[in-house]
């Protein structure tokens, strides 16, 4: 009863979901492959920031893809919600980075001097605040606390929430949505795509990898490639509390069903996910420093995952030059950029031509100089 | 060899041990008892003040009126707790265990297991080459309408709370459900001088017919005798309605009256606490957390883990004994527990393994005595459909985050085919009771749903801590320079730790 | 919904929940004093606000949640009661106020 669909998107994470909303949108026949209920779903496990501050260092394209994401956010929330019903939560009241000594507030200030100098005019606002600065908007930290960087475009959102109602909106938009359809090869053949699996196979004359870390296999069936590198990270979260922070901190926020989560750790590990205390230990420690009045708080929670990092931690948007109508979508901050995700990147994929904003992602900048 | 002495505060304890033993019920005093009598350093951490787990609850601190009241077998915890106690364990009472994972040396190789323990606002971590769970069962989850109503409690926590305070309930006492655990109790608080109103039975008919088969081995088992008592010192003294199909508990912020449908008839009566009982299922949240493999039992209608001859699970050095590894009762748990303490014996190279299969041979064969007859009760007692799987929309099936059977069936329909996408769309089993209460609605509602079996559905995938721990815990554990790296690159050396 | 059998009334003090004081017996948790009280409901959900009361009394439900001198969301049934202790209802979620972590 299924008809051939437009195209095939593989991944029902949070990349896939907003790619094949986007296109339903189009009115396109989309549909999802996905795998089962047990996944390496860093959907599932990420920190819900809108971020814009400090991002984008070294790849001008980036940072004013971040801006312009974290801009239309309101936009796409909206239309989420007017799809489903659901809101998101969207809150972007602006976000902190709350520094715990001289050397770590320099760092940070060095680091967005920087960016302002290759942005120019396009460099995101942001302010550098003294701990009584700092203590004037965010009453409950610590004495610890030395400074902090404030940047007004940041936010946050209800990350289950958003994954839930990019579900619903997949379902209201006649989305093909197939779970336990883990995809083990796509396969090229007179203009079309045939994607197989345990399950069988279906067939597109346009495919979207966007499998997150599974498109390191993929992308090679189609002529593409997804150079990535290990990355893991930590989250520890609290029980619910009451409203103590309406801002996002970088590493650091309370969500508005007032559970705490404390991140984020970086490590080269692509091996174990096995939670390791000392991390824990540290970030814990941080966050009572941040704010003393967590100390008391249970921990229900504590997870790692593996992010979806590309050799330079960049996104990856691209049409394959030997087999057109194949794409690949994957970012890091699949929650930032989801704005765009579901709008440009999924106009350029139905259009199947890759517009100028969107081209300084294509994979080539691997194979150049390392200039970018 | 010393005797037991309990260690109130955690600093007391020793950097590592030979093996870790999680749960001071029959299984976790029999398992470490047994391991210390071939020389190994044990340390039994445990989260109640006292041994006896709950089976055996107080069972040190009871007196004369509690053996009357409690009767026999509850008395028969008393030898396997003074044994334990005068072994040369080390005991860690009022002490969570919260995580376990790997040891690693320095080139990565598991060597062997990191147990999280905290106790009076302190967590350490303790190392030990072999870690025998004995952490039990708990109340299989009984989702009626208003069973979230002050009011409404286990029949397990009355008995707690009989064993441990001495409370006997009263008022409109009604108690409710399956199980032979379910008689047992009536018959304990009637004799304790309760006012039971009625017992209202939802063990279906056809039960009975299906458990026709495995009465032979029912009728030489030890619990013939004591069941058929049981069941007639109820029957005398209180009213038993059985065939009740339908249960709900009704009023406005607190238990009021108790609605039921028996025959085909609604019936009503108020009521001041209602008990529920439906058996008690395998508590595999430390296993799960832990990545052991877990099957899908069709008799018990619960996950339990995958064990060997010796109780270890998939995961090398984790053994797990007594009911957390599938439903037994509390005989076989303190055998199972004998056990498992030989084999992590043996694993330590504490016996040879003739020396370990002779002490070994007695117990299996009074394992197979005391579990004759099992067959039986887990098929007479299995409860039914409609109580397992709320076909009320409106029932709470998460109790945490008071999530409905309703909403889990429309999120199924929505692309949460399994319960950890579940726990993404509705937050089901993400409160702090962490899935104990829900996790098996749960995978039935989606089995159901999705008209798969409950195995193929699978669980909750758990995270550490399992039990509540205090931010400054977390933050007092050690802290290595690699996990400043994590956190901090660069800047990690800024990073001053307290020096606590 | 409790009485205590007179043979395990033993060395009676006192602790108060809400401020009002309850008799409690030595050996008692917190959960099972209030009960033996005849208080049923001793939190509210931080979902809906609904009142709750101790359901599995072997520390695995978090029902019984209670403030306990000041500190929030502790496991009623898992901590002895002690002469003097302050017991309060859970309202909700874990209440955090600045004062508390300077």
């Amino acid at each position: 009863m299924h008809r051939e669909p437009d195209i095939v998107v593989i991944g029902g994470g949070l990349m896939g979901a907003c790619v094949a909303w986007g296109l339903a949108r189009r009115n396109l026949r989309v549909c999802v492959l996905d795998e089962g209920d047990i996944a390496l779903r860093a959907s599932r496990a990420n920190f819900a920031l809108i971020w814009v501050q400090g991002k984008g260092l070294g790849f001008p394209a980036y940072a004013a893809w971040t801006k312009t994401a974290a801009a239309d956010w309101p936009r796409f929330a909206a239309d989420l919600e007017s799809d489903t019903g659901i809101d998101v939560g969207l809150d972007q009241p602006g976000g902190f980075t709350l520094c715990l000594s001289d050397r770590e507030l320099q760092a940070s200030v060095d680091a967005l001097e920087q960016l302002r100098e290759q942005s120019g005019a396009l460099a995101h606002p942001y302010e550098v605040l003294d701990h009584a600065q700092t203590k004037m908007r965010l009453p409950a930290i610590g004495p610890d606390v030395t400074g902090a960087i404030y940047c007004p475009l940041d936010g946050h959102v209800n990350s289950l929430r958003l994954f839930r109602a990019l579900h619903a909106a997949l379902l209201s938009r006649g989305v093909d949505y197939r779970a336990e359809h883990a995809v083990d090869t796509v396969e090229p053949r007179d203009g079309v795509f045939i994607v197989k699996g345990t399950w069988g196979e279906i067939r597109a004359p346009k495919v979207v990898l966007a499998a997150g870390l599974g498109n390191a296999g993929l992308a090679p069936m189609v002529g593409l490639d997804a150079p990535m590198k290990a990355s893991r990270g930590q989250i520890v979260v609290t029980e619910k509390a009451s409203r103590f922070l309406r801002y996002p901190i970088v590493t650091l926020r309370q969500t508005d069903e007032g559970g705490v989560m404390i991140g984020d750790s970086e490590e080269a590990n692509g091996a174990s996910l096995a939670v390791d205390h000392a991390i824990s230990s540290v970030m814990a420690d941080r966050a009572i420093r941040m704010f003393p009045l967590l100390a008391d708080l249970n921990v229900v929670r504590t997870w790692s995952a593996f992010r979806v990092m590309t050799l330079d931690g960049y996104p990856i948007y691209d049409q394959s030059q030997a087999y057109p109508g194949a794409f690949i979508a994957m970012a890091h901050s699949g929650v930032t950029l989801a704005s765009r995700h579901a709008t440009i990147l999924a106009d350029a994929i139905a259009a199947g031509t890759i517009p100028e904003e969107v081209s300084a992602f294509a994979t080539r900048r691997f194979h150049v100089s390392a200039c970018a | 060899m010393t005797s037991a002495h309990a260690h109130r505060d955690v600093k007391d304890l020793a950097e590592s041990y030979d093996v870790i033993v999680i749960g001071a019920g029959p299984a976790g005093l029999s398992a470490a008892t047994t391991v210390s009598t071939f020389g190994a350093q044990t340390l039994l951490v445990d989260e109640n003040q006292t041994p006896g787990g709950q089976i055996y609850r107080s069972i040190l601190l009871a007196q004369a009126a509690d053996r009357r009241r409690l009767g026999g077998d509850y008395w028969r915890g008393r030898e396997i707790a003074e044994a334990f106690t005068r072994s040369g364990v080390h005991y860690a009472p009022a002490t969570t265990a919260w995580s376990i994972g790997p040891q690693h040396d320095e080139q990565g190789q598991v060597i062997g297991h990191e147990v999280g323990v905290s106790a009076n606002g302190t967590a350490r971590l303790i190392r030990a080459k072999q870690v025998v769970l004995a952490t039990g069962a708990l109340e299989r989850p009984f989702p009626i309408p208003g069973w979230t109503l002050p009011g409404v409690m286990t029949a397990g926590a009355a008995q707690i709370a009989l064993k441990s305070s001495g409370l006997i309930p009263e008022g409109r006492v009604v108690i409710a459900g399956t199980g032979p655990l379910l008689y047992l109790l009536a018959a304990q608080l009637i004799d304790a001088g309760a006012d039971v109103s009625a017992v209202l039975d939802t063990t279906p008919k056809e039960n009975w017919l299906k458990a026709l088969r495995h009465v032979p081995a029912f009728l030489v088992s030890p619990y013939v005798a004591k069941g058929l008592r049981l069941l007639r010192k109820v029957h005398r003294r209180t009213k038993v309605v059985r065939w009740v199909s339908a249960l709900s508990a009704e009023g406005a912020g607190m238990l009021k009256e108790i609605v039921w449908i028996a025959d085909g008839q609604e019936h009503r009566m108020t009521a001041d606490l209602l008990l529920l009982h439906q058996g008690v299922v395998p508590n595999i949240n430390f296993s799960n957390a832990i990545g052991c493999k877990h099957a899908w039992d069709e008799m018990q209608l619960a996950f339990r883990p995958w064990i060997d001859d010796w109780y270890e699970t998939s995961v090398a050095g984790i053994a797990i004994a007594g009911d957390g590894a599938g439903i037994r009762g509390a005989d076989a748990a303190a055998l199972q527990g004998s056990l498992a303490g030989l084999g992590c014996a043996g694993r330590l190279g504490l016996i040879g393994s003739d020396d370990r299969d002779r002490h070994a041979a007695p117990l299996k064969a009074q394992l197979a005595e005391v579990t004759r007859g099992r067959n039986f009760l887990d098929t007479l007692y299995q409860p039914s459909r409609s109580f397992r799987i709320p076909q009320n929309p409106d029932t709470i099936v998460c109790r945490c985050e008071e999530v409905s059977a309703g909403k889990v069936r429309e999120s199924v329909r929505a692309g949460a085919i399994g319960p950890n996408q579940m726990k993404v769309f509705l937050r089901s089993g993400m409160g702090p009771c962490q899935g104990r209460f829900c996790g098996l609605t749960v995978t039935e509602l989606i089995a159901d749903e999705r008209n798969v079996s409950p195995e193929k559905i699978g669980y909750y995938r758990l995270r550490f801590p399992i039990k509540p721990l205090k931010l400054r815990e977390l933050a007092s554990l050690p802290q290595s320079d690699s996990a400043k790296i994590a956190v901090l690159a660069d800047l990690a050396d800024t990073h001053h730790s307290k020096s606590q | 919904m409790f009485r205590r059998a007179p043979d395990r009334i033993r060395d009676q003090f006192t602790f108060t929940f809400d401020g009002m004081p309850i008799t409690a017996s030595t050996g008692d948790s917190v959960a099972a004093a209030l009960l033996a009280a005849g208080i049923r409901a001793c939190r509210t959900t931080p979902v809906s606000g609904a009142p709750r009361g101790p359901y599995c009394m072997m520390g695995v439900c978090f029902e019984c949640l209670v403030r306990i001198d000041g500190v929030g969301n502790r496991q009623g049934c898992l901590i002895p009661v002690r002469e003097g202790m302050k017991v309060e209802t859970q309202k909700g979620s874990h209440v955090l106020t600045v004062e508390q972590g300077s």
